[in-house]
């Protein structure tokens, strides 16, 4: 809502030299949030001139310019920019004749744009000025010539300011006004705001104009079958005529400008003083031309299917919960909303029928967002409109065209209202100082809710407050309590810091989300925070669960286990209006979203890259139906199982990390070589998040749509106790490289390492019940074993063979070496282990150390044929 | 140079009364030049490896002085004595004088070893990288650690959120104009109610319908609206929320926990201004704005959230009796506060994932 200075200054004593910065700092302390600052922006001699004579100059071009002798001051003075008081101007519009009162910007003014003036030579002569349009002055879009101010009904003498004559010295402060305040969208509601703000005075233009009640009747009907949530369309409607409106009548410069700086361009006296009184009141207005309808006025709900052509030469299809205002003829307007072409007022129009009704902010709500046609009516009609201004407000319509337009008040018109007034609002004693927590007297209380108009009644001791009629929004106590600490001031309010009960500080799984990003950081990883929105595409490879590949399959069968994995159909939420159409989808995984930003840091030429981000997936199940049709109402506790309902309806969404790695793991650096990052980095990256959350994550061969068909690694879970080994074994991720191609399309190097871990199912298993092993102390025997097995066989699964023959006295195994060669038959490998062995309470001997490791190679044996390599 | 501070007695053959004074077996000027001789040498070796031909020459077998011991045994029985004195005393000196020099060349050398390892200390190389938490991430765990500190909690909730925990619970009524005006991502098929959600407040509402009263708990968390990206707007943005419901909670409670929040993230020259605004969910509601006396562009009130005393019809939907229970609630921006406190001028740096905005930060806020 903007607000002309001088307009508010009609209701409110503004001190002389209010700045609209002092306006926005009274309003905000009551709360009413400053947006911005509008000016006309002219400055400079800008002066009525009188054109003396002109003589029409043809051009090579074929067209003719005049060259005008233009009187800017009176005889034997000065113009106000110094010069003689006759100047010569260039002026290239038809629309004047000599004697005509103009307005002349001389050089040293300016015009917005800004377009500074200065004497110039152009058409053969020096251009002393120029004679200013109505746009070039900012009073809205008339340029079919230069601005006669006797078309505005100005005579004003020459050399006058013309700044201050048409108002263009007027500025506007822009204010935001909260969905409960509809009545702060009229310069009314906005002056009472800021007598609330600074205790002046308020000067109520609805309390000023006298009504008088139509004689004849106007009929009306309010037809509403279809009320919506039981609120009928209409509540209030009144209309009254002027007849013999003078429709060649200007708009005042007056009006012009406020409306202009308001954001209305004038468009005829008629509709600019419709819409000044809606400005003014806060009462949306129409004019009808009265000699355009057809009998008396209808309002009803529309027909399923009609049509309706909007003002706006837009035919629309109306629903049966549109609100109607017809004629005989049908449809003259859809209330609220945009008026119809039928019965416009024009250029002719010279009886005028004003309507000022009140309707169900509901209605007008959804008609508005149903046809797309927000308004300025329709704004305030959905926040609600004081019921009783309807007809102050065509009252003041019908006094601005009596005055304005020279037209007659007719007493014909009708007052239809089924409003009934405010209920009263018990505020008990105390109340409102227990709610805000400082000790009002009763006197501030009373003061406060008088002020914003508020009618109090003492019941027994009790107070009873009844809103003012522009008040919807105040409904109960609170609502009262609010208006109290607003009024007194909200500065008011004491600091006390309240006692929280004992808490319990982070649940486990929030520590262990932190010690995750804390660690990957503390090893390297840059935490990024990507946009959860990508393409179906990169769901359909992602948001693929990976395969563990059989040991006896191995290796060797890649091929066939890479096609079998071909992108499948992954289920998906989509957005209904996403920012990028390429991208509707919620993720199902991290990773797309990293390879795009992966590659929008190679492109800023940052190379080597190792980043990982915690976040939620949205990973819906196939063949489940998500979502609740209907919802319960507010306000009111969910019944258990429609509670039970809503939870089961949302998308399961787990908290995974992403893990994505490009270029060097190290660079290369004096004495130090560059290292590569690949599928290993990745599984330490894996690694990391285990020794973070302390709980072991394995690792095995895996396939995966997007991933490498050899390098790729399926992550699970072990869950002790679980009823089969799939259950034992639960699947948590992968991690390794991507096929190539798909790194490619994500404009990345070949080898792109990644890992992505549902930290939720590993959180799940990090129940911190560690049962901690005696540390033995006595001294160990160290040996090392070397194993030849199957080349396809995974040293994981050959370890823990080794490690659970070995029993007990072994206290650690770790890889130290994979042999392939010579030595080493084709299709083997050799696998040599480092072993420590340790007895609990006296020094192993060295016999007893071999048995254990024979042991372990026994098992070994039996489970995969390994052999010892000598 | 002298053998001992002392000097030695002559020594004479072992009878003096048997024979006329002879020279002795071992005289002492013999002993006196092999130790001069070998003490000279020392002191000339400059390595340990010549010093090691040094010991073999004047203390080996066929040094002069064991030639000179080696005659003891000829030695008459009454000279024995001293002449194993002068003699031992010279082997002393000669070793004492080795082992001086041996440490002498040692340390010289151990010395000239490591000058020799200089480095350019400023030229390490790392095998180490450096990684980095975001801004966004360790501000909201900051923020969190206050309020887990006064006793409060930390709540979470989905993302994609059903509209009734999004907006009827929270006192948007289907027509309200404040839920027309949210820009709100909706998920197909619209039917089904399904929201991105446009706040933190749902996780209020959850709180309240799993937790027992009193409740004290803090939702950060990430929050969806549709705003194009641009320098200080994102589609996709963190708040932190807070509620807190009691008997008897004022809106000077929520100042109280608002001033020692901003005092405790921000600094103690940080306060907080109250303005009334309007929120569905509040009543009084009330814009926040901080101010600090350093923030980067100068002392200033910036706006930084929304709070106010849980709305009425909040506690209904939660079941609980707003005339016996009351609370208070805010919702703060967590990108805002990175913003003012480290003077990011532009949202893109913060959503971009450019690592060299994390790396800025490292491993603290």
């Amino acid at each position: 809502m903007r607000v002309p200075l001088s307009w508010l200054g009609e209701f409110v004593d503004l001190a002389p030299g209010t700045t609209p910065e002092d306006v926005h700092a009274a309003l905000v302390s009551v709360g009413l949030e400053e947006e911005d600052i509008h000016r006309f922006e002219v400055s400079g001699p800008i002066v009525v001139g009188e054109v003396l004579e002109f003589a029409g100059e043809e051009q090579t071009n074929g067209k003719t310019i005049n060259w005008c002798q233009v009187r800017v001051a009176p005889d034997g003075e000065l113009a106000a920019d110094g010069g003689p008081a006759v100047h010569g101007i260039i002026c290239g519009a038809h629309n004047f004749a000599v004697g005509d009162k103009v307005v002349v910007t001389l050089p040293g003014a300016s015009l917005p744009g800004p377009f500074p003036i200065a004497a110039r030579k152009t058409y053969g002569h020096v251009s002393d000025g120029m004679i200013a349009s109505a746009r070039e002055l900012g009073l809205g879009d008339e340029h079919d010539g230069i601005l006669l101010l006797k078309n505005l009904g100005i005579d004003a003498p020459v050399g006058a300011d013309a700044i201050a004559l048409l108002g263009l010295d007027d500025s506007a402060v822009e204010i935001n006004v909260t969905p409960d305040r509809g009545y702060a969208f009229s310069i009314r509601g906005v002056a009472r705001e800021y007598s609330h703000a600074t205790g002046v005075p308020f000067r109520d233009p609805a309390l000023a104009l006298t009504v008088v009640a139509p004689v004849t009747r106007f009929p009306v009907t309010i037809d509403d079958q279809a009320p919506i949530r039981g609120r009928s369309g209409s509540s209030v409607f009144v209309t009254r005529v002027v007849r013999g409106v003078d429709p060649t009548r200007p708009t005042p410069a007056w009006m012009i400008a406020r409306l202009g700086l308001v954001g209305i361009r004038s468009i005829s006296l008629v509709v600019d003083v419709t819409n000044y009184v809606m400005f003014e009141l806060g009462q949306p207005l129409h004019g009808y031309d009265l000699d355009k309808l057809s009998g008396g006025i209808i309002v009803r709900r529309a027909t399923a299917g009609e049509k309706f052509t909007t003002l706006d030469a837009v035919t629309r299809t109306l629903s049966v919960e549109d609100l109607l205002i017809t004629d005989e003829s049908g449809p003259i307007g859809l209330a609220g909303v945009m008026g119809g072409a039928s019965t416009e007022i024009s250029s002719k129009t010279v009886n005028v029928l004003v309507e000022a009704a009140n309707f169900d902010p509901v209605s007008i709500a959804r008609s508005a967002r149903r046809h797309k046609l927000p308004s300025e009516a329709s704004k305030r009609f959905e926040r609600g409109v004081d019921p009783r201004v309807a007809a102050v407000a065509a009252a003041r319509v019908v006094q601005l065209l009596v005055d304005l337009a020279g037209g007659v008040a007719d007493d014909l018109g009708s007052v239809y209202d089924t409003t009934t007034a405010p209920l009263p609002i018990v505020l008990p004693t105390g109340f409102v100082s227990g709610l805000i927590g400082l000790n009002y007297t009763g006197d501030e209380v009373r003061d406060a809710l008088v002020e914003i108009g508020a009618a109090l009644h003492d019941v027994g001791g009790v107070l009873h407050a009844t809103p003012p009629t522009w008040r919807p929004d105040l409904t109960d106590k609170w609502t009262l309590a609010e208006e109290v600490a607003r009024i007194v001031g909200y500065d008011r309010i004491p600091s006390v810091l309240p006692v929280a009960p004992p808490g319990r500080g982070l649940t486990r799984t929030q520590m262990l989300r932190r010690t995750v990003a804390q660690t990957l950081a503390a090893t390297g990883h840059t935490e990024v925070l990507t946009y959860p929105f990508v393409s179906e595409r990169a769901n359909n490879l992602f948001g693929v669960a990976v395969t563990a590949t059989a040991v006896s399959a191995g290796a060797a069968d890649a091929d066939a286990s890479a096609a079998s994995v071909a992108p499948v159909a992954v289920p998906q939420m989509k957005i209904v209006n996403p920012l990028d159409g390429e991208a509707p989808f919620l993720r199902t995984s991290m990773l797309p979203g990293l390879l795009q930003i992966a590659h929008r840091n190679r492109s800023r030429g940052l190379v080597d890259l190792a980043m990982y981000e915690q976040g939620l997936v949205f990973r819906p199940e196939a063949g489940v139906t998500y979502g609740s049709a209907v919802l319960p109402a507010g306000g009111e506790r969910p019944s258990a199982q429609v509670e039970a309902a809503l939870n089961a309806g949302i998308v399961p969404q787990p908290l995974m990390v992403g893990v994505v790695l490009v270029g060097n793991d190290v660079r290369h650096q004096p004495g130090l070589p560059a290292a590569p990052t690949g599928w290993q980095s990745a599984l330490a990256a894996v690694q990391q998040v285990a020794l973070a959350t302390g709980v072991r994550i394995g690792v095995r061969q895996g396939v995966h749509p997007a991933m490498h068909p050899g390098r790729t690694a399926e992550l699970f879970v072990t869950v002790p106790g679980a009823a089969t080994a799939v259950a034992r074994a639960v699947s948590v991720g992968f991690a390794g490289e991507l096929l190539p191609a798909v790194a490619d399309d994500f404009d990345l190097p070949a080898v792109v390492a990644v890992a992505e871990i549902n930290l939720g199912l590993v959180f799940a298993q990090a129940d911190g019940d560690l049962t901690v092993t005696p540390i033995r102390t006595m001294p160990a025997a160290t040996q090392d074993l070397s194993l030849v097995v199957a080349a396809f066989v995974p040293a994981a699964a050959l370890r823990a063979a080794v490690a659970e023959g070995a029993g007990d006295l072994l206290e650690s195994i770790e890889l130290v070496d994979d042999y392939r060669g010579a030595g080493v038959e084709p299709g083997q490998k050799s696998l040599t282990f480092a072993l420590r062995f340790r007895g609990e309470e006296r020094t192993l001997t060295a016999a007893e150390a071999s048995a254990a490791r024979l042991a372990g190679v026994a098992l070994a044996a039996e489970r995969f044929g390994a052999t010892l390599r000598e | 140079m002298s053998v001992s501070s002392v000097p030695p007695e002559p020594i004479t053959p072992s009878d003096p009364a048997e024979s006329e004074p002879a020279e002795p077996l071992i005289s002492e000027a013999a002993v006196n030049t092999a130790v001069d001789a070998a003490l000279a040498a020392i002191a000339a070796a400059a390595t340990t490896a010549a010093l090691k031909l040094v010991r073999s020459e004047h203390a080996g077998e066929s040094s002069p002085l064991s030639k000179l011991n080696a005659l003891m045994r000829n030695v008459p029985g009454n000279q024995k004595a001293a002449a194993g004195k002068l003699v031992g005393q010279a082997r002393g000196a000669v070793t004492k004088a080795l082992t001086a020099r041996e440490d002498e060349i040692g340390t010289a050398e151990a010395a000239a070893r490591l000058l020799a390892e200089t480095v350019d200390v400023t030229a390490a190389a790392s095998a180490w990288k450096a990684g980095a938490r975001h801004p966004i991430s360790l501000l909201s765990e900051r923020a969190a650690d206050v309020f887990v500190a006064m006793g409060w909690e930390v709540a979470e909730g989905p993302e994609l959120e059903s509209e009734w925990f999004n907006f009827d619970g929270l006192n948007f009524d289907e027509d309200h104009p404040a839920r027309a005006m949210q820009d709100t991502f909706f998920v197909e098929p619209t039917d089904a109610h399904l929201v991105l959600r446009t706040q933190t407040s749902p996780v209020q509402l959850r709180a309240l319908l799993s937790r027992e009263l009193p409740v004290y708990v803090v939702a950060p968390g990430r929050v969806f609206r549709t705003d194009e990206l641009d320098a200080t707007h994102t589609p996709v943005f963190h708040q932190i929320e807070g509620i807190a419901i009691d008997k008897g909670l004022t809106m000077a409670n929520l100042r109280g926990t608002l001033d020692h929040f901003v005092k405790a993230l921000f600094g103690p020259g940080a306060k907080v201004r109250l303005r009334p605004n309007y929120f569905p969910f509040t009543e009084p509601s009330a814009e926040l704005d901080v101010w600090h006396p350093t923030f980067k562009d100068g002392a200033r009130w910036i706006e930084w959230g929304g709070c106010g005393m849980v709305h009425a019809n909040v506690l209904r939907s939660a079941g609980i009796d707003p005339d016996v229970y009351s609370g208070f609630a805010f919702g703060v921006g967590v990108e805002r506060a990175v913003m003012f406190r480290n003077d990011v001028k532009d949202m893109h740096d913060m959503v971009e994932g450019d690592i060299r905005f994390s790396q800025q930060y490292g491993m603290t806020v």
